[in-house]
């Protein structure tokens, strides 16, 4: 099978033609079998998300691996992390082999499960990340994503024990003993709205503890959805100053809701604006931006995290913490990266494809757009524009903060190995 | 329509809709309801039976997630002076895994027919949550409207209440706040009464003094339209016009946020001897249930400086005002 994609601009530059063979980019265009015409429209290397919640086994109500995959495909992803937060918790071999199996049946993007840090993300027994590690799933990532884990030993342990294994720790960086009852960012909307406060210092704190804990372990720790100006501050510290044994490395993710939206939101108290770490002040949301733009923060990460309507049509201070994000992560980075003039497409593949994958240590995704290299592909629109519309979303739970908001750039058609997984707009069925 | 006496404004010159807070409270509307608070009353006044017909035919609902007995029986009382039916429910917990969920709740009050909904709630924006989920369905029989009175929602607002304290300050200081000196002295973090205050008390020109130590106060209170002190002698050395005296609730004085309650009643206690520094006109007032002895010296609580039972007074005058306003209309006989 040769598929030939005439009139491309790979990273947004010159138009060319792309030619996929056998799962690979080639060079030898002529006698395709299929020929796709892209005037127009923009390749990038195919998604990769460290930070999805597929909600399945468990929740399920709420999304699946099937549904979350086809959302991830819609939304330009070939790859996603699946956080370990199901019921029962992916803390065993046992549940990330199911999580992995469902994701390869399925087919639409690689779904890696994330190993649980902790059983049971209780913070106080370490997980069999081992055995975990040597699963077919093959988990690389440990996280208790949705609890911090709080207990400096057990971090410590965790950072140790996951250097021998060659994984990352991805921390939800938040001290629990400073957010009590927290409900929204700590300051003056909070204050007024009566919400109690969440603030920045319960999640700098961590950071820099973390850092340190990770650079005398030589260890890799991977912060989650970094959402302050000053948690950047640390990580510019934490590399430049800490002295670490061989092996320790930090990076961190910014979720597309951090690079937009604001701690105003809580007005009106509608809690598909409630989200963990919460929505910051503009000042935060724009020093994200700079730091992203800049590389002290590696990548973009969803957060997509599926709720069934009845734990978001309630009060705030019940509601569950979480926003969908796949199908609106590119467009969103297109909105404050992009047309801000801080990222060109070149930059958008790093943050969205080739940081995410490296960190994670995916071999083959995240690659350059050249001969011999895997066809994970990703064509995008950038001059459309598009209403979101939760209904329309691919996934069960329908919780998306921009209900109702043109946001820019479609992704068109998604290709994973060479197999279009999306093809105009639409997921592309299986061949048999 | 029957006005309940002349002088007072239209129901609908107002132009609520619901009574969510104080914040977004005009000037022209906190007046006027505060003015038809004061016709209540002299309606009322001489009264064989204290009855208005004024809301003959309409229900109000009282919806209480939380206990509270002074301000359920003012909103009740209000309702049934102005001849309407008035209905308790009682509920308790959250919304989740404990049954009805609250959106349901509204909706079957709505549906039977309820005409005002007085909301309180553990959970700050509940009310608001209401309106906006009965906003869309509108299942009252009179106009398709039902209106909802926050009667305190969380840490947020509690606006009945602040109307009743600057109903209360009116009568002891003059019908115009402009320039008084108003201290509210406690548990700012946690009070819905303070933030309402705050707000409604900015809105009729006073000038709010919150005096609190910092733990106890809200990170991003300086952007409210007050001034901040955590010195309560240095501030009553200034000849307050009126203090107001907050709770401090039980479990925070096991929460860490202040080391005993000696200290507190020692740093933020209105003592007699703090009460007798106080300038001859200014009141003193407590929203109740009052911690006696920490709070306040039980001495200066039955003081004659002390409002404490004329704003439970006032507070039914209010009340009627809020619903009159919200409730009556053209089709009212």
């Amino acid at each position: 099978m040769k598929t030939l994609i005439r009139n491309v601009r790979p990273y947004g530059e010159d138009a060319t033609d792309l030619v996929v063979e056998d799962g690979l980019l080639v060079r030898d265009g002529t006698d395709p079998d299929e020929t796709v015409d892209a005037d127009g429209l923009v390749a990038l290397p195919g998604l990769v998300d460290l930070h999805t919640h597929l909600r399945e086994p468990g929740g399920e109500e709420a999304e699946t691996v099937a549904t979350g995959s086809a959302a991830a495909a819609l939304g330009g992803y070939t790859a996603v992390f699946a956080m370990p937060n199901t019921n029962p918790t992916q803390d065993s071999p046992v549940v990330v082999e199911h999580v992995w199996r469902r994701g390869r049946e399925v087919g639409l993007v690689d779904v890696h499960p994330v190993g649980a840090v902790t059983v049971g993300l209780g913070g106080e027994k370490l997980a069999e990340m081992g055995m975990m590690a040597a699963s077919p799933a093959a988990v690389r990532m440990f996280s208790d994503d949705g609890r911090c884990v709080n207990d400096p030993l057990i971090m410590r342990r965790a950072l140790e024990y996951a250097r021998s294994l060659d994984a990352l720790v991805a921390q939800h960086a938040e001290d629990h003993r400073l957010t009590v009852g927290a409900q929204a960012h700590e300051g003056p909307v909070a204050a007024r709205l009566g919400l109690t406060g969440w603030p920045a210092t319960a999640e700098e704190s961590i950071v820099a503890r973390d850092a340190m804990l990770a650079a005398a372990a030589g260890a890799r720790l991977h912060v989650c959805h970094l959402s302050t100006a000053g948690s950047v501050g640390v990580l510019r510290w934490a590399r430049e100053t800490l002295d670490a044994r061989p092996g320790f490395a930090l990076s961190a993710e910014v979720t597309p809701h951090h690079l937009l939206l604001t701690d105003t939101a809580a007005e009106g108290y509608d809690p598909v604006h409630k989200v963990n770490p919460p929505l910051r002040p503009e000042a935060d949301t724009l020093a994200l931006r700079r730091a992203l733009a800049d590389g002290e923060i590696d990548c973009v990460a969803t957060d997509h995290a599926p709720h069934a309507v009845e734990a978001k049509d309630c009060e705030w201070s019940v509601a569950r913490p979480g926003m969908l994000g796949l199908q609106t992560a590119l467009p969103v980075v297109a909105l404050t990266m992009v047309r801000t003039g801080l990222l060109d497409w070149r930059g958008v593949a790093r943050v969205t494809s080739e940081a995410p994958a490296r960190i994670a240590g995916l071999p083959d995704q995240g690659r350059p757009l050249a001969v011999g290299e895997p066809a994970n592909l990703t064509l995008v629109d950038p001059e459309a524009t598009w209403t979101v519309r939760g209904a329309e979303l691919a996934s069960i739970a329908e919780n998306t903060p921009y209900e109702g908001t043109d946001l820019p750039l479609s992704v068109v058609h998604t290709m994973l190995r060479g197999r279009w997984t999306v093809r105009d707009g639409k997921v592309a069925p299986r061949e048999q | 329509m029957t006005a309940p006496d002349d002088g007072t404004p239209a129901p609908g010159a107002v132009g609520l809709r619901h009574l969510l807070s104080t914040e977004h409270l005009r000037r022209d509307q906190a007046d006027a309801l505060l003015a038809t608070a004061e016709n209540m009353e002299q309606a009322l006044t001489g009264r064989a039976v204290r009855k208005l017909p004024t809301l003959r035919g309409r229900t109000i609902v009282t919806l209480f997630y939380e206990n509270s007995t002074r301000t359920r029986v003012s909103f009740e009382v209000a309702g049934k002076w102005m001849s309407a039916d008035t209905i308790n429910v009682s509920a308790s917990g959250s919304s989740v895994g404990k049954g009805e969920s609250l959106r349901d709740t509204a909706a079957t009050l709505a549906a039977a027919g309820a005409d005002a909904v007085v909301v309180r709630h553990p959970a700050s924006g509940a009310p608001h949550r209401i309106a906006g989920w009965l906003d869309g369905v509108g299942h009252s029989h009179t106009d398709g409207h039902v209106a909802v009175v926050n009667a305190g929602d969380g840490t947020h607002e509690h606006p009945t209440q602040a109307l009743l304290d600057a109903a209360t300050l009116r009568k002891r200081l003059g019908p115009d706040l402009a320039g008084r000196r108003v201290a509210i002295v406690g548990d700012v973090l946690h009070s819905r009464v303070a933030r309402s205050n705050a707000h409604l008390l900015a809105t009729l020109g006073a000038e709010v003094t919150l005096v609190s130590p910092p733990t106890l106060l809200p990170i991003g209170v300086d952007a409210w339209p007050v001034a901040v002190t955590h010195d309560l002698d240095t501030h009553l050395a200034t000849g307050p016009d009126a203090v107001m005296m907050l709770r401090v609730q039980a479990e925070r004085m096991h929460g860490g946020f202040f080391p005993s309650a000696r200290e507190y009643a020692v740093r933020f206690g209105l003592s007699q001897r703090r009460a007798d520094t106080l300038p001859d006109h200014a009141v003193v007032l407590h929203p109740g249930p009052a911690v006696r002895g920490m709070e306040i010296a039980s001495a200066v609580a039955d003081s004659d400086r002390a409002a404490i039972a004329e704003q439970v007074t006032a507070g039914v005058h209010v009340r009627m005002a809020v619903l009159y306003h919200l409730l009556a209309g053209e089709d009212v006989a």
